[in-house]
């Protein structure tokens, strides 16, 4: 019988989380990644990680108050058992990064220092400096590369992953990857394989996410037959600073402190921003929410910049769409305390914004949505069965997804600083799953499976591989993907309007038929990027399918998921009874659009059929918190919450009395 | 006419291959970093003499100088191509910019070097938090702020090789192990728990490609974007090594 062997494909907080895990337990691991595993996209997470902590519970917070912010954050849409699992381990995880060695800050007794993030009442959020993803990835590279030297991990850096090997049984036995060197292509058996890899920013053109973030994987994970969740979720960040190259976050602090948002009332006024006087600037988000000004949460501010810049063209520079976030009417000390972000604004644009405002822009951050995973309910704790079989395990047996790949935790909307947290949280609870998995296999490992299967997957690779570079066709790769997320950025980001994701459809369906006629520029057998970059391509055009045409089918607002046509109108009304009556009919048009949409989306691939992709949607375990109206910012949402708390007791009566009867 | 500007990007098609230039012309717009200018060949490969050309092979990731992995020499200087703002390079060098990939590694095509070595050297040190387990074991050890103040801007290091590229003593002939692996030594006997290994760290340190290969130019802290101390970090090996081998000397 030949040896057992994971493989993790992805090297950021998820893959090295679950390899060093796996590691520890004695199971051979070999660790693909395009890039060295330090430098994943997991090193851009700036503000911290999220758990309950000594000092949140004295003000009386607990695990199921993180689990109902996150639940409620994302609007119900996730599975509840598995964010309750990831909460209550939540503070376990961090005083395991504490003991690696991750430089939290800390207080004055030497204790880790927590802040406050968005969609929360406590200080829940540890860590370090400005660049906490990049130092909790450091400990577990570090974890990883003592493994390493033990002999337990193989790293294979700078390898793309190009698909799982599936047998005739459905079995997910290995996967082909590709030296990105040297081009060998090759196959790694394995009795699991675990996909750790992230996210699909790269589908929108530029976003916040790294280089790496094509969604390249998933999409080759999803032509082998793994299920997509809930595509169409996609966060977008109201404040990152475009680039030419890619979009680069600005904390929400700047507003915090006092920046406002602004654009010239004439379109594209070409003055110099400091001396267009006052009267002649539009403080669109002071002006609308007189209230919260610029300190509207983080989906409203997107979605009026958005507003401003496309509907009402008024963009500050006509060749692209940005407004002013200005921070230069603020005192010098407050500026001071600004210095870390604004000094990145310096260094990317060359700009001072203490002396000229800042260009910035929403920007397509995270994917929700992913790779499809199960999990087993426990029903004692409401969480999940710790070292269940299913756990994390895609629709394809034996293959497993975590991080940001998978679509298990944030439901409809992240909230900040969570994704650390699920990161970790799956990589390890990933873990004990593969060990019973490992032992339960009976008929040898992977390696003893017929060499036929592994040399016929790689030959399949390989033609493909001939195949695109020996296209003959006038079409530029990078041409078509500039195409494609321009008209994603458009259409599928803020503000969705079925007819203009329509048109983006028909836009793919376009770029599809021009990618056939592909070609490209470096025909080579060394180091070939421009292969690379072109295969990726095909599965980016693949992945916007999945994103708009679920977005195209839910005819509904949640999360980040934002479609006025299909809004509930708000009650405005001033009489008090009017504005129950008006609030009776909001809760039950949430209720009746809660038992059509609270649902996964879920995307099959089904090559040759009209569309390649199928649908199908799945009910939501909301067993632990009954899903409940999110209201910030709306007229009446004093009395839409007292009247949906009256209807969920009245239907809790209904069902008592049926019982009882 | 529009402005342009020309880059000369020095080339290899592979390891074995030899070295040759290329220049292309990229036309200007504000805003343009080294990055973006890299797309723009890899987009439309035409050389400034109208002949088709491949893409130049580089590498990039996060695009922040976070990652490491887009460090070259530009104009002359090491540095990450993401935040080497094209105003700023054409102020430098009168509107010419010359590339080129980092000479201490070995060229694997055009811009991209294998950096091995490096991570190799963070084996050698152990650059790791030795723990007994990751089951539950409760929080870490206490550290005062300014333990932290003093670790933080180590862990900063990205390994991206501009110290080791500025080294004058870090070379193919020469076993040392450069500044960023002593300085990630240094962060880890620092470490509450981490200092357990410490001899074993600085036994590497007192050995050879250890502290005594440093030539003191102190060129590595000049050039480390992260403004990391490095001359610091190499001041307290050698004062720690120093002492290791007092205390081996006299057998405790």
């Amino acid at each position: 019988m030949g040896k057992q062997n994971v493989v993790v494909v992805g090297g950021g907080l998820a893959g090295l989380a679950a390899t060093m895990r796996l590691a520890e337990a004695g199971i051979h691991v070999d660790l693909i990644s395009m890039v060295p595993v330090k430098r994943s996209h997991s090193v851009c997470a700036q503000g911290g990680i999220n758990s309950v902590n000594e000092y949140t519970r004295q003000q009386g917070d607990n695990e199921w108050l993180h689990f109902d912010d996150t639940v409620y954050g994302g609007d119900f849409l996730q599975h509840q058992p598995p964010v309750k699992e990831m909460c209550d381990w939540a503070p376990r995880v961090i005083d395991l990064l504490d003991r690696l060695g991750v430089t939290f800050n800390r207080t004055s007794e030497g204790l880790r220092d927590q802040r406050r993030f968005g969609g929360t009442m406590y200080k829940r959020t540890a860590f370090a400096g400005a660049t906490t993803g990049q130092q909790l990835i450091y400990a577990l590279d570090e974890q990883v590369r003592r493994w390493e030297a033990d002999g337990l991990v193989n790293k294979y850096e700078y390898w793309e992953f190009l698909g799982p090997i599936v047998d005739d049984q459905g079995q997910c036995r290995g996967v082909v990857a590709q030296d990105m060197f040297s081009m060998e292509m090759r196959s790694f058996a394995a009795d699991a394989v675990v996909l750790a890899t992230g996210g699909c920013g790269l589908v929108f053109g530029r976003s916040t996410m790294s280089m790496i973030c094509t969604g390249g994987a998933a999409a080759r994970a999803f032509r082998a037959g793994a299920n997509y969740g809930n595509g169409e979720f996609i966060q977008v960040h109201p404040t990152a600073i475009p680039g030419t190259d890619k979009l680069r976050l600005m904390s929400e602090s700047a507003r915090g402190e006092g920046g406002r948002v602004w654009v010239p009332k004439k379109p594209q006024d070409s003055r110099d921003p400091m001396s267009i006087p006052a009267s002649e600037r539009y403080y669109f988000l002071e002006e609308r929410y007189p209230k919260y000004g610029n300190l509207v949460p983080r989906d409203i501010a997107t979605r009026e910049i958005f507003d401003v810049c496309v509907n009402m063209n008024l963009s500050v520079e006509p060749g692209r769409l940005c407004v002013y976030l200005d921070v230069t009417e603020l005192p010098p000390d407050t500026q001071k305390k600004l210095d870390g972000i604004l000094e990145i604004y310096e260094k990317f644009q060359g700009d001072n914004p203490r002396k000229v405002p800042m260009k910035i822009f929403p920007a397509v951050h995270y994917s929700m949505g992913g790779l499809w995973a199960d999990y087993e309910r426990n029903d004692k704790t409401g969480g999940m069965v710790m070292g269940s079989l299913r756990n994390q395990l895609s629709n394809v047996p034996g293959m497993y997804i975590i991080g940001e790949a998978d679509y298990q935790y944030h439901g409809g909307n992240r909230l900040g600083a969570n994704s650390l947290l699920s990161c970790i949280f799956s990589g390890l609870f990933v873990a004990p799953t593969i060990e019973n998995q490992l032992a339960s296999l009976k008929d040898g490992s992977a390696a003893d499976a017929p060499s036929s299967l592994f040399e016929g997957a790689v030959k399949e690779h390989k033609q493909k591989t001939d195949d695109l570079v020996g296209n003959q066709g006038d079409e530029n790769p990078y041409h078509i993907h500039q195409e494609l997320g321009d008209s994603m950025t458009r259409n599928v980001t803020v503000v969705r309007r079925n007819k203009d994701i329509e048109e983006t459809l028909s836009k793919i369906a376009e770029l599809n038929a021009r990618y056939k006629n592909v070609s490209l520029s470096d025909k080579g057998n060394w180091t070939n990027q421009n292969l690379s970059f072109t295969r990726a391509l095909g599965d980016m055009l693949l992945m916007a399918k999945v994103i708009a045409q679920g977005a195209l089918q839910r005819d509904e607002c949640r999360g980040v998921h934002y479609k006025p046509d299909f809004q509930i109108t708000a009650p405005d009304a001033d009489n008090p009874k009017e504005l129950r009556k008006q609030a009776t009919t909001w809760c039950q048009s949430f209720k009746k659009k809660n038992d059509q949409w609270l649902k996964s989306t879920i995307a099959k691939y089904k090559p040759g059929g009209s569309g390649d992709v199928e649908f199908s949607y799945e009910d939501v375990d909301t067993s632990l918190i009954p899903p409940r109206p999110r209201t910030y910012g709306l007229k009446g949402a004093e009395i839409i919450e007292e009247v949906w708390r009256e209807m969920l007791a009245a239907a809790d009566n209904d069902k008592k009395a049926k019982v009882g009867a | 006419m529009s402005k342009s500007f020309t880059v000369t990007i020095q080339r290899q098609d592979d390891p074995h291959s030899p070295k040759y230039s290329e220049s292309f012309e990229i036309p200007y717009e504000p805003g343009l970093n080294m990055t973006t200018v890299l797309q723009r060949i890899a987009a439309t490969p035409v050389t400034s003499d109208n002949k088709s050309s491949t893409p130049v092979a580089y590498d990039s990731c996060c695009l922040e100088e976070i990652c490491g992995a887009c460090t070259m020499v530009i104009n002359g200087r090491v540095r990450q191509a993401c935040s080497a703002l094209i105003d700023n390079v054409l102020e430098e060098s009168a509107g010419a910019i010359d590339v080129k990939p980092m000479s201490k590694f070995p060229v694997v095509r055009d811009l991209v070097v294998n950096r091995k070595a490096m991570f190799e050297s963070l084996k050698r040190v152990k650059a790791w938090v030795k723990v007994d387990g990751y089951h539950d074991l409760g929080s870490g050890p206490r550290v005062s702020p300014h333990e932290q103040e003093d670790a933080y801007p180590l862990s900063k290091c990205m390994t991206c090789g501009c110290c080791v590229e500025a080294c004058p003593q870090f070379n193919d002939k020469s076993p040392f192990i450069g500044p960023a692996a002593v300085s990630q030594a240094i962060l880890f006997n620092a470490n509450p728990t981490g200092k357990i290994d410490r001899d074993e760290r600085l036994e590497v340190l007192a050995g050879p490609g250890g502290i005594a290969d440093c030539g003191n130019s102190q060129n590595c802290v000049k050039v480390c974007p992260k403004d990391i101390p490095l001359t610091d970090s190499i001041a307290k090996a050698g004062r720690d090594t120093t002492l290791y081998k007092f205390r081996q000397f006299f057998g405790r």
